[in-house]
C-alpha cells in the first residue's frame, strides 16, 4: 500500500500566533537543554539533596546562561519557558519543592491557586478571545482606552 | 491471526493516578471521574483482550532530552512502574510480548514507519493512569501490553495524518502475526489542556466534542486537522490528541461507539474517553 498521501507540510507561520503560550519547537529545545538536563538529574533523591544543599552552586555544573540559572533560582516558571524549559521536565524540579502541577500553572496566570482551581471547576478558561495574539492586543487596547 | 477488534481512547492525567494511589477516589472531586469508568470496566472484562497495543507519551521520565524517538515500540519482557519524583506507582509491572513486539517493529519498518525500538524502558502515568481506569486495582494486568511512546512533548510532533497512517501499519503488522489473538489498541492523552504561559487552564469543550463526533462518524476530517490548531484550539498539551488517530487508523473505516465520556475537570484536563468497536465485529 502507498503512503504518498502522507507526503504532505503544515505550515510553519502561526506558531509563534498562539497567545500566552510558549511552543516548546526544537530551538526552544536547543536552547533550554542543560536547563531541561538539570531537571531530569533531579529523579534521584541523592542529587535532590545536593540541589538543596546549594542550589547555585549546583545549578552551575551545567552550562545553562545566567540569566537561566537566575529564573530557576528565582522560580520564575514562566521565564524558565521562555527559556527553553518545558514543563514536564520542569515538573521535577517543582516536585522536588512539593509543589503541584496546578500550583505551578496558577503562578504562570498571575492566579492564586485558589482562583486558578475554581476557574477549573467552573470548565476551565474559555477559548474566546484567547486564540490569537491580535485578540490579546484588542484587549489590552480596551483596557487602556477604559482608562 | 491477530485482530484488532476494538480502540479504548482516554486521558492520562497524572492526578487521577495520585487520586486513586491515595485512595481519594470515592471524594466528591474523583467520584464522577472513577464513575464514568464503571461501564468501561464491564466492557473490558467481558471483551478479554489477549494482548493491548497501548499508544501514550513519555513525560521525561524514560526519555530525557538526549534522545527524542518520534515513535517507538517497547520490545522488552516487562516495563516496571516508573518513579516520576515521587517514588513508582503501586501498580503492577507490564509483561510485554517480545516475540509479537519484534515482529510489529520489523513490519512497521518494511512498511516505511521507521519506528525506534525500545529494549529496557520504564513506564510513567502515561501509561499506567489509563489501565488503572480500565481495570482498577488488579495484582497483576489482565494481559500483555505493548507500549508504543510517541514524542508529543518536543514540538512539532507528528502529524495526526502521520499518526492515523501509522495506525494502518500497526493492523496490518497485527494481522501479519500468525497466532489468533484478540487485540485492543489504546490512544491516551487530551483533551484540551495548556499547562504552561498566561493561557494555562485553557478547556474547549465544544473542539473537543468535535473531535470525538469525528473519530466516530468521519476520520478523515479528524486526520486532516493541522498541528496548529490543535494547539490553538486545545492547548498547547492537547497536542496529544494526535495519539488518538494511530488507535483510529487501526481499526476499520466504519466503526461503532461503545461509550462515550467527557468530565471537566481533571487537575488542570478535560478528561474525555471513548470505545470504538470495528463495525465487522461481533462479540
Amino acid at each position: 500500500m502507498s503512503n504518498d498521501e502522507t507526503i504532505r507540510r503544515e505550515p510553519t507561520e502561526g506558531f509563534d500566533d498562539v497567545p500566552g503560550t510558549t511552543l516548546f519547537d526544537a530551538q526552544r529545545a536547543r536552547q533550554g537543554y542543560h536547563v531541561n538536563q538539570f531537571c531530569m538529574s533531579l529523579m534521584k533523591a541523592e542529587n535532590r539533596e545536593e540541589f538543596r544543599a546549594n542550589e547555585d552552586k549546583y545549578l552551575r555544573k551545567w552550562p545553562m546562561t545566567d540569566e537561566q540559572r537566575q529564573s530557576i533560582l528565582e522560580r520564575n516558571w514562566g521565564r524558565m519557558i521562555e527559556l527553553g524549559g518545558n514543563i514536564y521536565y520542569l515538573s521535577k524540579l517543582f516536585s522536588t519543592d512539593g509543589k503541584s502541577f496546578q500550583y505551578v500553572a496558577a503562578t504562570m496566570t498571575g492566579l492564586t491557586q485558589e482562583q486558578y482551581a475554581q476557574m477549573m471547576l467552573n470548565g476551565g478558561r474559555s477559548i474566546q478571545g484567547n486564540r490569537s495574539k491580535s485578540e490579546w492586543s484588542k484587549e489590552t487596547e480596551k483596557s487602556k482606552a477604559g482608562k | 491471526m491477530a485482530k484488532i477488534v476494538a480502540s479504548v481512547n482516554v486521558s492520562h492525567v497524572p492526578a487521577i493516578g495520585a487520586a486513586w494511589d491515595n485512595k481519594k477516589s470515592q471524594e466528591p472531586y474523583w467520584k464522577p471521574v472513577f464513575d464514568g469508568f464503571d461501564i468501561s470496566k464491564k466492557w473490558i472484562a467481558d471483551l478479554k483482550p489477549d494482548l493491548i497495543i497501548l499508544v501514550y507519551n513519555d513525560h521525561a521520565s524514560a526519555f530525557d532530552a538526549t534522545i527524542i524517538p518520534t515513535f517507538a515500540l517497547g520490545c522488552a519482557a516487562e516495563f516496571p512502574p516508573a518513579d516520576e519524583g515521587w517514588g513508582p506507582r503501586p501498580v503492577p509491572t507490564v509483561i510485554g510480548y517480545p516475540v509479537m513486539a519484534s515482529h510489529i517493529a520489523q513490519s512497521l519498518i518494511l512498511d516505511e514507519f521507521d519506528i525506534t525500538i525500545i529494549n529496557k524502558m520504564d513506564v510513567d502515568h502515561g501509561l499506567t493512569v489509563p489501565l488503572t481506569l480500565m481495570f482498577g486495582q488488579p495484582k497483576e494486568w489482565p494481559c500483555r501490553i505493548i507500549p508504543l511512546p510517541v514524542n508529543v512533548i518536543q514540538f512539532p510532533p507528528p502529524t495526526g495524518n502521520r499518526c492515523f497512517n501509522l495506525g494502518k501499519a500497526i493492523r496490518r503488522a497485527v494481522e501479519s502475526f500468525p497466532e489468533d489473538l484478540r487485540v485492543v489498541i489504546f490512544g491516551t492523552g487530551g483533551m484540551s489542556h495548556q499547562l504552561q504561559g498566561k493561557r494555562a487552564g485553557l478547556i474547549n469543550k465544544e473542539w473537543d466534542q468535535r473531535f470525538l463526533d469525528s473519530l466516530c462518524a468521519d476520520a478523515e476530517l479528524a486526520r486532516r486537522i493541522p498541528f496548529i490548531e490543535y494547539v490553538r484550539e486545545a492547548g498547547s498539551e492537547g497536542i496529544e490528541m494526535v495519539m488518538w488517530l494511530i488507535s483510529r487508523g487501526a481499526l476499520d473505516e466504519r466503526v461503532r461507539q461503545v461509550y462515550r465520556f467527557y468530565h471537566v475537570p481533571a487537575s488542570n484536563t478535560a478528561l474525555g474517553h471513548l470505545i470504538l468497536e470495528n463495525e465487522s465485529f461481533h462479540p
